[in-house]
């Protein structure tokens, strides 16, 4: 065995110093662990209870994502962006089409940008109730929250279904548009949807928001300061609950965000408790922006006509396409060398950018708080590991 | 935000940096600015603090390979063919040596603009692939330079941390280089739990001994 795979070579126990007198204690906590979301390991040194030192380990879902899309057609890669990050697969979609868009210089119809908002916005609303849910159950409320959000999130996956023909591994969008229009009678089933949303909310915050266990857990745990959040290149929700006003709809201006009246939410503390409620108030917006798209969605085409769908080469040259992914800044990095598939293909993911503070968060508190920081954090290891 | 007068502010200050524009001719019009390594660090910095640019916000750091390459050309040349002056087409080679490209993708949080790209390149692919790390100005690059260390098997001089990050400890190549191949079989993956094993055994063994010699003392 080399020393790199020996657990004190990568933690150093001789250089913490202990405080009590109890010896410090090694742990490795996962891979096979129900709160990691996944296969992930962590290995913690602690002092009796207490977090001296964190340091993750990735790889386990490893199965080199970008060498593949590389031997890969463009359009190829489509389906597979949806393994990323499972749980928001249209998101994913998303920020791919538009990297490519960018390398090719393609216009997207109307509707295609409207169909695109809604899907979205959808995807976000399914991701955080599933997140909170999530949460929840990590913090030990055992099945009632991760039910009640994952009642909502079938509603959703339903919708998605009716749309693309998969719940989750949608596959939905197309360089220059989306695949297919939405069938008669979805619009209307997805106003359904989008109405009943919020007393979803009015329930959830009534079970949970003023729950004296949960504020007693989460508030002034795991905190996260603003200048922190931005020299780590946090983002998304983890880096607004810290107070960092940066969201890529309104910064980037891109597809047709500029049209909606929506704000962004900001946390103060940068604490569990934040990043907890910064997702009820995005829900809370997105229902806000998917009301608007769908009651000024145009007809016309869902896909320019003059993209190429077989032998889709782009010219030489590179480009960086991101979104705003419900779990931050999703980017994905194109070179092209004139050939059918990409030369180079990078996935920027967010969750793993996101997870590199850990240790910032844990150190010095409690073991079992760990498990509600990395919560907290929304990851999913399909595209940590990539 | 244009590129070629954020150039020429960086080489007002910071003396002696050698920049380069590196022109993207695709529609994104995304165009680069490679370093030198000995100013990286500083031309990061000043990118970083400068006032009126504050590129705090390093969202994707990303390597990519450029193994060597023979470019044949023909040319048409003018030569003495038997006393008389011709046009000869001629067959020209040459070879662009391998580079591995570190490609940094940065944004303003604070100023709400971006991106530039900032790019360096190690001396070729085998013996020198050492480079500066830009860590000790960005933080989010801690991590996915660990995954270039990792994938393409970059150096990066003066990271706080440079070990693999998605491939076991042990394992010995760069994935994804253009010439890797695949073994066809992983016979053995070893993973650290294999030395937990291992040393749990010989603490157990060890505490049996020290359990039989007390009992033999008594």
């Amino acid at each position: 065995m080399s020393d790199a795979t020996n657990l004190t070579a990568q933690i150093d126990i001789n250089t913490i110093p202990a405080l009590g007198k109890e010896q410090l204690l090694e742990l490795a906590m996962g891979p096979q662990h129900p709160s990691t979301h996944g296969v992930f390991r962590m290995n913690v040194v602690l002092d009796g209870e207490r977090v001296m030192k964190l340091k993750p380990v990735f790889g386990y879902l490893h199965r080199n994502h970008e060498k593949i899309a590389e031997s890969e057609t463009y359009l190829g890669s489509m389906p597979y962006t949806d393994r990323l990050d499972y749980i928001c697969s249209i998101t994913n979609n998303w920020a791919y089409a538009i990297a490519v868009e960018k390398l090719a210089g393609i216009e997207v119809p109307e509707r295609a940008e409207y169909l695109r908002v809604i899907t979205g916005e959808l995807t976000r609303l399914q991701n955080h109730a599933c997140l909170l849910g999530f949460l929840m159950q990590d913090m030990g409320a055992s099945g009632t929250p991760l039910m009640y959000a994952f009642r909502e999130r079938e509603k959703i996956m339903d919708l998605f279904e009716g749309l693309t023909g998969a719940r989750m591994m949608c596959n939905y969008l197309r360089f220059g548009g989306c695949r297919v229009d939405a069938p008669a009678g979805w619009m209307d089933a997805a106003r359904k949807v989008v109405a009943e949303f919020p007393r979803f909310l009015d329930e959830y915050e009534n079970l949970l928001v003023g729950n004296e266990i949960l504020m007693d857990r989460t508030q002034e745990v795991g905190i996260l300061s603003k200048e922190l959040a931005i020299n780590a290149g946090i983002s998304g929700p983890m880096a607004r609950a810290s107070g960092v006003d940066y969201d890529i709809r309104k910064v980037d201006h891109y597809s047709i965000y500029d049209r909606f009246n929506f704000r962004v939410p900001l946390g103060e503390r940068g604490d569990v408790y934040d990043r907890y409620m910064i997702r009820f108030l995005e829900m809370r917006e997105s229902i806000k922006i998917l009301e608007q798209a769908m009651r000024d969605i145009p007809d016309g085409p869902i896909v320019d006509p003059k993209t190429k769908i077989r032998g889709f080469r782009p010219k030489p040259g590179e480009a960086y396409g991101r979104i705003e992914s419900p779990k931050g800044e999703l980017g994905f990095y194109l070179v092209s060398d004139g050939a059918l598939n990409p030369y180079r293909y990078r996935v920027r993911p967010p969750s793993l950018i996101n997870l590199t503070v850990l240790e910032d968060l844990c150190i010095g508190q409690n073991v079992a708080d760990v498990v509600v920081i990395l919560g907290s954090i929304d990851i999913v290891l399909g595209e940590v590991d990539r | 935000m244009n590129l070629e007068n954020i150039k020429s502010e960086i080489e007002a200050n910071v003396p002696g940096c050698q920049l380069e524009f590196v022109l993207n001719p695709s529609p994104s019009a995304q165009h680069s600015l490679r370093l030198d390594h000995a100013h990286a660090i500083a031309v990061a910095t000043y990118l970083r603090d400068a006032a009126d640019l504050r590129f705090d916000f390093c969202s994707n750091v990303t390597g990519i390979d450029w193994p060597a390459k023979e470019l044949t050309e023909k040319v048409k040349v003018k030569k003495l063919v038997d006393g008389e002056e011709k046009e000869v087409e001629e067959v020209r080679k040459t070879t662009i040596p391998g580079t591995l490209e570190v490609v940094y993708h940065l944004f303003s949080v604070e100023k709400k603009h971006g991106p530039i790209t900032l790019r360096m390149s190690t001396k070729d692919r085998e013996s020198d692939v050492h480079m500066p790390s830009l860590t000790p100005v960005w933080r989010s690059a801690e991590f996915q330079e660990r995954e270039i260390f990792d994938l393409f098997g970059v150096v990066f001089d003066g990271h706080p941390d440079l070990r693999r990050l998605l491939m076991w400890p042990d394992f010995i190549d760069h994935p994804m280089r253009r010439d890797y191949v695949a073994p066809d079989d992983f016979e053995y993956e070893p993973t650290a739990h294999d030395d937990v094993l291992q040393r749990a055994n010989q603490h157990q063994s060890e505490a049996i001994a020290k359990l039989t010699s007390e009992a033999e003392g008594k």
